[in-house]
């Protein structure tokens, strides 16, 4: 093993863990609203996929060209399943906590039946993008364009993320949420309105991550089961609710699982990322970087 | 008084329990068609593993998405002890076990002190582990699985090349066998705590030790009872590989029948399976091979459908008409 495969491997390794950090941002904010995991965050991932693809075997967009659709779409799927199914979750009484995982994972299952009927179990893939299968050389490193310009755009949402956080009213209303939700409620914010909103905004940050994972990744119903793994554990990494924490947890698996491939079979590098998970919560159990 | 009434319930409880597995007993001999026999014998499994998944998941509150790691090393210790070591079955089914009790054992140790979301996922990431080792170890077979070769009908060998019959009975004796630890484990001391911690966290803090060792001990029998369903199953389909033991969907399918029925409840993993597999199935084979997905439907919706509108799952329906003509 030389320097420069080490070099390389832990390149892309970064490339691929900002774009974990894009995948996982929207479950850890939806976690901090509202103390739910959504675990049909990955099918989410999935159905964004299949947007871009659709799009672009319909209507020839290229996946840059069709990203804010997608994440549009998303957005409005997302408030759409908070305001049809989560907001009676939470109204559960008896066996809460099992209501809140079933009630997510049935719809996961539901997704992936239904992506199973109507578009097969088929892999598919976007033959010809503008960044698919190109590579540039930085510095003697050869890193994969679609990944590149994907980890670029994980750096630009988070940017947008902050600001929209700390700037707007909106984003102001989404922390307060969090903080206290009911002293939020007596200034005369509807709760339900920012949960929808969370939702909403949560789904649309995976949908341009599936946008962008569709150039260079195969399209097929079960492909969100394995990066909703992957999600948790950033999440976990980050501090379940913390949204910056994403970026860098989503950063440390991307290590993670590039320096695993380097000394196991490629097949075992998840392993890596779920030994990292477990030490992590047996360790320190509200995560790397989360507060409380 | 109330004492009284809970001893009646329970005898109860044992006399309707006997009722069933002696009807179900008779039914093979009216249901000849092999193709209703198979949904049978696999119901009768998921009734007896979600039974043995409801001991941790439903009584002590620590849902796992995992149990394919127990199911799945039943499966395979069984498998290699005859393939490898000519072991018969039944002492592979006990070995594996007694190996999974083990590793719930050590397992348990750091994951019940992490909080629902947390257990739950690392539940999910453990057994992924073990998935993804069986799926690279060369010697258990790897990718290509073992094949358990079937040559004589012996009840040693725990192998019937023609007839159903001997696996139809041995998952109602598991299915019986599961129900009535869970139906000893409800009345005894951890069965006591389970309750009072399960929806009170302070009664939790002051049991704190106690309830933890109640909680290796349910997660041990839990895995010891799932490996036995996984021991069974690869007898029974004579051919495993870690996709068909393992993988995430029998983690999903062994907690599933009990969630749907009843999480917690005695009679909940039953009704759930007696309802599910047989749904699966039928929806399967009607909708043919192009239809891929259905059974998928049908069942997240159910899920979805019932942990919303019945938390206490399908046999809420009963109790909430019981109460009602106690009422009266």
């Amino acid at each position: 093993m030389t320097a420069e495969t080490i070099i390389q491997s832990l390149a892309s390794g970064l490339l691929m863990g900002l774009l974990y950090g894009l995948i996982a941002v929207g479950l850890s904010l939806i976690f901090g609203l509202m103390n739910i995991v959504n675990f049909a965050h990955g099918e989410f991932l999935m159905l964004a996929m299949y947007g871009a693809f659709f799009l672009f075997a319909f209507f020839a967009i290229d996946p840059l060209l069709s990203m804010p659709l997608v994440a549009a779409g998303m957005f409005v799927f997302g408030a759409a399943i908070y305001l049809l199914i989560v907001r009676f979750a939470m109204r559960a009484k008896t066996n809460v906590g099992m209501v809140q995982i079933f009630a997510t994972f049935g719809l996961a299952i539901v997704l992936r039946g239904l992506a199973q009927y109507f578009f097969t179990p088929d892999y598919r893939s976007i033959s010809h993008s503008w960044l698919g299968g190109k590579t540039v050389s930085v510095f003697g490193i050869y890193l994969p364009v679609p990944q590149l310009v994907g980890a670029g755009l994980a750096i630009l949402a988070f940017g947008a993320l902050y600001f929209f956080i700390k700037r707007t009213d909106f984003g102001r209303a989404l922390e307060a949420t969090r903080e206290d939700a009911g002293a939020v409620a007596l200034v005369g914010i509807d709760q339900n309105r920012v949960f929808a909103l969370g939702w909403g905004l949560g789904s649309a940050l995976v949908g341009l991550a599936g946008a962008i994972m569709a150039t260079f990744f195969y399209i097929y119903p079960d492909v969100g089961a394995s990066f909703a793994l992957i999600a948790y554990v950033v999440v976990a990494l980050g501090g379940f609710g913390s949204v910056f924490g994403a970026f860098a947890g989503g950063i440390l698996v991307g290590l993670v699982e590039a320096s695993t491939a380097l000394v196991m079979p490629p097949s075992l590098k998840a392993v890596g990322i779920y030994a990292v998970y477990l030490l992590v919560v047996f360790i320190r159990p509200r995560g790397l970087f989360g507060s409380i | 008084m109330h004492d009284v009434t809970h001893a009646k319930q329970r005898r109860r409880d044992l006399i309707l329990a006997a009722i069933f597995v002696a009807l179900a007993a008779c039914v093979p001999l009216f249901v000849k068609d092999v193709y209703v026999q198979n949904i049978m014998v696999l119901t009768l499994m998921y009734a007896g593993l979600s039974q043995s998944w409801n001991i941790l998941g439903g009584y002590c509150g620590q849902i796992s998405l995992g149990h394919a790691l127990y199911f799945g090393l039943g499966a395979y210790v069984t498998a290699i002890l005859l393939t490898k070591f000519d072991v018969l079955p039944w002492f592979g089914m006990l070995a594996g076990g007694l190996i999974s009790a083990l590793i719930a054992l050590a397992l348990g140790y750091p994951t019940f002190r992490l909080g629902g979301h947390y257990f739950a996922i690392a539940t999910i990431v453990i057994a992924e582990i073990a998935y993804l080792l069986f799926l690279n170890w060369d010697w258990a077979g790897a990718a290509l699985g073992i094949d358990i070769m079937v040559r004589e009908d012996s009840w040693a060998k725990f192998q019937f090349t023609r007839s159903k019959l001997p696996y139809f009975y041995f998952a109602l004796f598991f299915a019986a066998v599961a129900w009535l630890v869970t139906w000893w484990l409800e009345n005894s001391k951890w069965g006591y705590w389970w309750r009072a911690v399960k929806d009170n966290p302070d009664a939790a803090e002051s049991l704190g030790v106690v309830v933890f060792k109640s909680k290796m001990g349910a997660g041990a029998i839990s895995a010891f009872l799932t490996a036995i369903g996984g021991a069974f199953y690869a007898m029974f389909v004579s051919y495993i590989d870690p996709e068909s033991v393992m993988s995430f969907q029998f983690s999903l399918l062994i907690s599933l029948p009990a969630v749907l029925g009843g999480i917690g409840t005695l009679w909940g993993p039953v009704l759930g399976a007696a309802v599910l597999i047989p749904v699966t199935e039928l929806t399967r084979s009607f909708i043919g091979g192009s239809g891929r997905g259905v059974d998928l439907i049908v069942y997240g919706s159910l899920i979805v459908i019932v942990s919303l509108t019945r938390p206490d799952g399908l046999l809420g329906l009963f109790s909430r008409k019981r109460k009602k003509e106690a009422v009266q």
